[in-house]
């Protein structure tokens, strides 16, 4: 029996089999690090007199914490400073590099491994971060860990883990026109749920997902977290190596040939099984929005608020009780109906360049509604934003009446001083809903970039066929 | 006798030799463990519920009890505001407990509160992971032992629940209900080993298979030194300043 591109990549960095249901020694090719999920790691380091085992397959940057307006000046907020410092301290002790605020590499750390040809197939990849499943779309296996877990990697560049289980998700057909890749992943999470990938590694399929861009299938493995799966992978192909050859890192010469060589192994068998398979029709696909307070709770733009009296689980009609509630809307409204204070274009599954240019296609020659609070347009790195500004989008979100930031997670998450207040709405192009997540009180609606800029144009939440 | 239980006799003898005596980490055993048990009647409590972003600002690894379940807290109705749930050792809640954020704080908080055990049908993958690196038993039980588990906290608040992980049974007044552990975590919940001791015991096979690498793989990238990198300067965004008169939803 054949295997699949998760089982083979696995197989290719097997230290040590675990025998009697004890785990598999895993090798790690590349540890990405932030500020946030890294102290605790290197201070445990540090107490065990522990070196770090191979600072060449370790990289850092600053994202979580790092301002987005000001960055000329002291960060205002202590204990951001100092969990920044901390960073750049402990990076200059153990000898790792750092593409720390004003670089033009710092960004967010799911953007400068790939930005830099860092991210390849075939690779395993973790990060004290969740959202590392974004490195999957080259065919790598990548996920996020805890801080225990960071500190086995700095020591042993191994962790010490139970083969994840497979999961195909094929995505038939074309993409109709206006739907993105985020519209295929919040449609995946709405149907397997939350849970519906844990202790799987999902493998995206078919051929909506193979006609994608690099950035897009970014996008769908990013997300991979949010339906509990360990990590997302894609099958690398011709715009894998298309979007890697000449990047910083990238091999070069006889080394290109012989890496594109052993890439093109990294297929799944025509013979092998998954462990779940799910399949999905794209042509049957619309704009996405999440309407309550975990990313499973999404639908169609057209569709109305959920009524939970006529659900029938029960645990699915408490949640989405509660979710109303918290969400502050009306059983049975109009998606469309939802009105919204603040816009938010960014984060690790849509802040890179295809995103800014998809808002800054709906934004050009219009302008935010009066209703709209703000606009923020804050690009997943430095260099991203460099890209942008040459392509002259940063005159576009001006003209428009938004905010045009610097690098980093900014409103995903709320770190930094970008977050909402109570009872805040916004549409956001991030990865998660939860209550509070952009801020105490803070209510947020999932979509892609394109829902997100038109919703800014009209102040509800529209699609750009409603313009 | 297994491969785990083999490699562990080996860990206690290797540390006898290096530190003395105890075991090979500080991390608490657990064996058995009896808790008030706390029912969460909530299914996919994530972890910024657990712990919220604000307070992962901290470089330390304790003293983030008062930030756990930090907005639901503010309820007086909330489980853990009742007199009788306060002192909680055991969590008893929904299915997709720990989704979200990798953050290990959600695991700090729950320990430092005086959680040791979450009982719940299912948990995400890095909480699950998370928990047992920290003395913290992830239980898994099915939903209706969960069910009569919530019933049974709720008919008389602060009962205790008494957790078995030799026997891998939690016992509430005179019902006594099996959970699910895998004997990997469970045996090193049971011994409070450290994975990087065990695992650098394996420190040969790791340098042999760095080797290989070496040979079947030189076009791997290495972060360091660091290749053809243009520095450009980035300038810097200023705040816009405006008369917002708070969200639409407190002006309707």
């Amino acid at each position: 029996m054949g295997t699949t591109l998760a089982e083979k990549v696995w197989a290719d960095h097997l230290v040590r089999q675990g025998q009697d249901g004890a785990p598999d020694l895993i090798y790690i090719d590349l540890q990405l690090m932030h500020e946030v999920t890294s102290p605790q790691a290197f201070e445990g380091l540090r107490a065990a007199h522990r070196q770090l085992r191979r600072p060449e397959l370790t990289i850092a940057t600053e994202d979580h914490n790092t301002p987005t307006v000001n960055i000329d000046m002291p960060i205002a907020d202590k204990t951001s400073a100092l969990q920044i410092s901390t960073l750049e301290s402990n990076c200059k002790e153990f000898g790792v590099r750092l593409h720390a605020l004003g670089d033009a590499d710092q960004g967010i750390v799911h953007q400068v491994g790939p930005q830099l040809g860092l991210t390849q197939p075939g690779m395993t990849v973790v990060c004290g971060d969740s959202h590392t499943s974004t490195h999957g779309a080259f065919g790598a296996l990548a996920f996020g860990i805890g801080t225990s877990e960071v500190e086995h990697v700095m020591a042993t560049q191994t962790l010490s883990l139970k083969p994840f289980k497979t999961m195909a998700i094929n995505v038939e057909g074309d993409l109709p026109a206006g739907v993105t890749a985020k519209d295929i992943v919040l449609a995946i999470i709405a149907k397997i749920g939350t849970g519906g990938g844990q202790g799987h590694v999902i493998e995206y399929r078919g051929k909506a997902i193979h006609q994608l861009s690099m950035e897009a299938r970014m996008t769908i493995c990013n997300m991979s977290i949010e339906a509990g799966a360990r990590a997302g992978m894609i099958s690398p192909d011709q715009i894998t190596y298309d979007y890697l050859k000449g990047r910083p890192h990238a091999p070069e010469g006889e080394m290109w040939d012989r890496a594109v060589e052993y890439w093109k192994t990294l297929q799944t068998d025509d013979d092998a099984v998954f462990d779940k398979e799910v399949t999905l029709n794209a042509e049957e696909l619309a704009p996405f929005v999440t309407w309550g307070t975990n990313p499973g709770q999404g639908l169609p733009i057209n569709a109305q608020v959920p009524v939970p009296e006529r659900i029938t689980d029960e645990s699915k009609r408490r949640a989405a009780a509660s979710a109303i509630a918290y969400m502050g809307l009306q059983p049975g409204m109009s998606i469309k109906d939802i009105p919204v204070d603040t816009v938010f274009i960014g984060s690790c599954t849509n802040g890179r360049i295809e995103d800014l240019r998809a808002a800054a296609s709906v934004m050009k020659g219009r302008h935010k509604a009066k209703s709209i609070h703000r606009v923020l347009v804050v690009p997943a790195s430095s260099r991203v934003r460099l890209q942008a500004e040459s392509e002259g989008l940063d005159k576009v979100f001006e003209a428009f009446g938004a905010e045009w930031r610097n690098a980093g997670c900014s409103m995903c998450l709320g770190m930094n001083p970008d977050k909402m207040v109570p009872g805040e709405r916004a549409i956001s192009t991030s990865n998660r809903n939860f209550e509070g997540r952009q801020g105490k009180g803070s209510r947020t609606h999932l979509a892609s970039p394109l829902v997100a800029a038109a919703t800014a144009v009209r102040g509800t939440i529209s699609s750009p066929t409603d313009l | 006798m297994c491969e785990f239980a083999a490699t562990a006799a080996q860990s206690v003898s290797q540390c006898g030799q290096r530190c003395g005596e105890g075991s090979v980490t500080g991390m608490e055993k657990l064996n058995v463990i009896t808790g008030v048990g706390v029912p969460l009647r909530r299914s996919n409590v994530d972890t910024d519920q657990i712990i919220p972003a604000v307070f992962l600002k901290r470089v330390s690894k304790s003293g983030f009890e008062d930030a756990l379940f930090y907005a639901w807290r503010r309820d007086p109705a909330f489980a853990l505001n009742q007199k009788e749930y306060a002192s909680g050792q055991i969590l008893v809640t929904g299915s997709d407990f720990g989704i979200g954020s990798s953050r290990e704080h959600a695991v700090w908080a729950l320990h430092d509160y005086g959680f040791r055990v979450v009982i719940a049908p299912r948990f995400a993958d890095i909480f699950y992971g998370n928990a047992a690196k920290n003395g913290v038993l992830a239980a898994i039980m099915p939903q209706e032992s969960i069910e009569l588990l919530w019933k049974l906290l709720e008919e008389e608040p602060g009962r205790s629940i008494t957790v078995d992980l030799q026997e891998r049974t939690a016992t509430c007044g005179d019902v006594t209900l099996p959970f699910d552990v895998d004997d990997y975590t469970r045996w090193r919940l049971m011994n409070g080993f450290d994975d990087i001791d065990l695992t650098l015991q394996h420190e040969e096979d790791i340098t042999a298979f760095e080797k290989r690498r070496a040979e079947r793989f030189p076009f791997k990238p290495k972060t360091i030194p660091a290749r053809h990198l243009p520095s450009e300067p980035i300038t810097s965004a200023r705040e816009e300043q405006d008369n917002w008169p708070g969200p639409l939803s407190a002006r309707a």
